[in-house]
């Protein structure tokens, strides 16, 4: 069992956070989240060209590199994260480059070494897996994939292949933060991809309110939210961990419960 | 498709990939699309229907083919080789840039596409995106930072009187590599109707190959007027990079030629020491952005960095992954020109040939200049003179002092 295992074979469902490294007091906005409840962090790596995020996530890139985040630091903030939470599973999240700079084996060298347990790569898609994926399974990190509304029946599999960890369904074809997707949508989506794998399958983009994520959490493994988050640390900066405090409560209250309000 | 082991002119191969260089490096969401624009444009592509559209447009509406000039003034004055010029400054719009806007927007309307996107940098490709959806009237929006739009507003004019909607980027540095970014993020969200015409070689697969097969009209035309003016293959062939579509364009149809030499020619801006300048293959290293893997301009945690050159053209922190292939297998070399050599180029062929060269040519007018002299009478440089230097007369009077 890995630390990503364990958490999804929870009765009830997990509640997935995102914020990005070096944006504010890393350590303290990570505290607030998971002593507030969050199951699952990803740590967002900054990149100077966020490609697939919207302006929110965006700004957060900037913000961080605009105070000197580099690499070290990221890995720096997982390394105090599972040395303060041995149990609590940590994703890498963030595009190819900074990525494969040093070379993939050195990436996955280091995210093993500080205990990083899944890594998302927005960029790279299942046709360029060679660039990280091999280097990765053989550290015993998982390699997280993304699908999304136009990933077709006859794709899916090849998404799936390789996949583990958990499979990201981004529920709007879109980048972060915009629009929310349509309830149905989702539960169908869902539906359909359980049909198709055995991996827990955590739902995001566009979850801000405790009310979606409560009915995203009815019908997956997992619900992400990102850009809520992400926004109270730019708008709140020093004073952030208070309010994240305060919504991821309100989240994890919500996705935890989602399925006994169901049966009650 | 001929694969016989000796040819430059075969890659890349069917992933995208030009030796490590290339490839789809994009979100899952836009994978899908790729893939089927990959497979629309391989039928595009044996479709005599398609191409014969694709010439006649060219010939009618572009202007091609464009002529291949003996420059005698020029020549004469740096002493050595015969310098001819390809001239698509004589194109429509003013740029080789329209002859790929018209090859995707026949591809855009044969998949049924309703609406136009683009980047632009100098305003070429945002002018030339925006002339093809006004021929064809389709709705388009352009990205351009916000940087440019300050420092190319006349081409901000021109694309407005065509009747596209330029949305200025203020994201990142607010240049060209931005609004590539908010080209994909518009693309990622309006994937059912929407087609991306990217303005340069690079990008996700098929996009370097595509733009290549477009542009290399213009090596095709230039080698047979070659053959026929002068019953032989020029010794050197010179052009500008940006992204590199316009020497590929050259190139490509010479590579399997073993005489002949090339060169292309990056911005150094103020100089490869320092950091400001865009010169992607000699001042940077392989990365991936965009879509593809590539020679970038970044920092040693993979932060891309913001080229500088005094052409808006060519300040772009990548290169089209062609050219990272070409340059490690030693096909062709590649030099920079600074910003004060370009200006230098730009107005010696002012004074020697009467044409207004845009900046970006201007930077392989200056590299002829060095390399021409040393080279014997009897041989021929043929240089892509890529674009005219009409949108670029404000800046050229600024550095050298003039008020308009
Ligand atoms: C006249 C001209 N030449 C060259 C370029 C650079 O692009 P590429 O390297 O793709 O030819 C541009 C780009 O805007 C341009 O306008």
């Amino acid at each position: 069992m890995t630390r990503l295992s364990t958490t999804f074979a929870a009765p009830r469902p997990s509640l997935v956070c995102f914020i990005t490294a070096g944006d504010g007091d890393t350590a303290a906005n990570l505290d607030a989240l998971v002593e507030a409840g969050a199951d699952v962090i990803e740590l967002g790596m900054p990149f100077t060209d966020p490609m697939a995020d919207g302006p929110a996530i965006q700004s957060a890139n900037l913000r961080s590199l605009g105070a000197g985040t580099t690499t070290a630091d990221v890995l720096r903030y997982a390394t105090e994260f599972r040395a303060r939470y041995p149990d609590v599973p940590l994703v890498l999240m963030g595009y190819a480059n900074p990525m494969v700079r040093r070379g993939p084996e050195w990436f996955a060298e280091a995210a093993a070494a500080a205990g990083v347990d899944g890594v998302i790569c927005v960029d790279i898609p299942p046709e360029e897996d060679d660039a990280l994926g091999p280097a990765l399974r053989a550290k015993g990190i998982a390699p997280i994939r993304l699908a999304t509304p136009t990933t077709d029946a006859a794709r899916l599999p090849q998404v799936l292949a390789g996949s583990e960890g958990f499979l990201y369904y981004v529920s709007v074809a879109g980048i972060t933060g915009k629009q929310q997707a349509v309830q149905a949508s989702i539960e169908e989506a869902v539906a359909r991809l359980k049909q198709s794998t055995d991996l827990p399958i955590a739902v995001g983009f566009g979850v801000r309110t405790p009310e979606q994520a409560a009915a995203i959490a009815k019908v997956a493994d997992g619900v992400v939210v990102g850009s809520a988050l992400v926004e109270i640390c730019g708008e709140y900066g020093a004073a952030a961990p208070a309010k994240l405090r305060e919504l991821t409560a309100a989240l994890a209250q919500a996705v935890h419960s989602a399925r006994q309000e169901q049966v009650a | 498709m001929n694969t016989h082991l000796n040819s430059f002119r075969t890659q890349p191969d069917d992933r995208g990939h030009f030796g490590q260089f290339g490839g789809r490096y994009v979100a899952e969401t836009l994978m899908p699309l790729v893939l089927d624009l990959e497979r629309e444009y391989r039928k595009a592509q044996v479709d005599p229907a398609f191409q014969a559209q694709f010439d006649d447009l060219l010939e009618h509406y572009v202007g091609r083919p464009s002529p291949l000039y003996f420059a005698p003034r020029i020549t004469e004055e740096l002493g050595g080789a015969q310098v001819w010029f390809k001239r698509d400054e004589l194109n429509h719009t003013g740029a080789h840039k329209i002859n790929n806007c018209i090859g995707q927007i026949l591809l855009a309307m044969r998949m049924g596409k309703t609406r136009i996107i683009a980047e632009t940098g100098a305003g070429q490709h945002g002018v030339a995106t925006a002339t093809v959806c006004a021929r064809f009237g389709l709705p388009c929006v352009i990205y351009m930072g916000a940087e440019d739009v300050k420092r190319q507003a006349p081409n901000v004019f021109r694309m407005k009187l065509l009747g596209a909607e330029v949305i200025p980027v203020t994201s990142g540095g607010a240049t060209l590599k931005d609004a590539m970014n908010e080209g994909l993020r518009d693309w990622v969200a309006n994937v059912h109707d929407t087609f991306y015409i990217i303005g340069t070689a690079a990008g996700p697969h098929p996009y370097p190959e595509m733009v290549r097969n477009f542009q290399s009209v213009i090596g095709k035309e230039a080698r047979a007027q070659m053959l026929s003016r002068t019953g032989r293959l020029p010794d050197l062939l010179v052009a500008c990079i940006g992204g590199g579509s316009n020497a590929l364009g050259l190139f490509h149809p010479f590579l399997d030629d073993p005489s002949v030499k090339m060169l292309g020619v990056e911005a150094a801006g103020h100089g490869l020491d320092g950091d400001q300048h865009a010169a992607s293959l000699l001042g940077g290293s392989p990365g991936v952005l965009h879509g593809n893997r590539t020679y970038l301009l970044q920092d040693e945690d993979g932060q891309i960095t913001e080229g500088h050159s005094i052409s808006a053209g060519l300040d772009y922190p990548g290169i089209g992954p062609e050219h990272a292939w070409l340059k490690e297998s030693g096909r062709v070399d590649y030099t920079a020109v600074t910003d004060d050599e370009a200006l230098e180029g730009f107005q010696l062929l002012c004074r020697t040939e009467g044409i207004i060269p845009a900046l970006e040519p201007s930077h392989a007018i200056a590299a002829v200049a060095k390399v021409a002299p040393t080279m014997p009478k009897d041989s021929i440089v043929l240089m892509n003179l890529c674009g005219r230097g009409d949108k670029d007369i404000f800046t050229v009077a600024e550095k050298l002092g003039v008020e308009l």
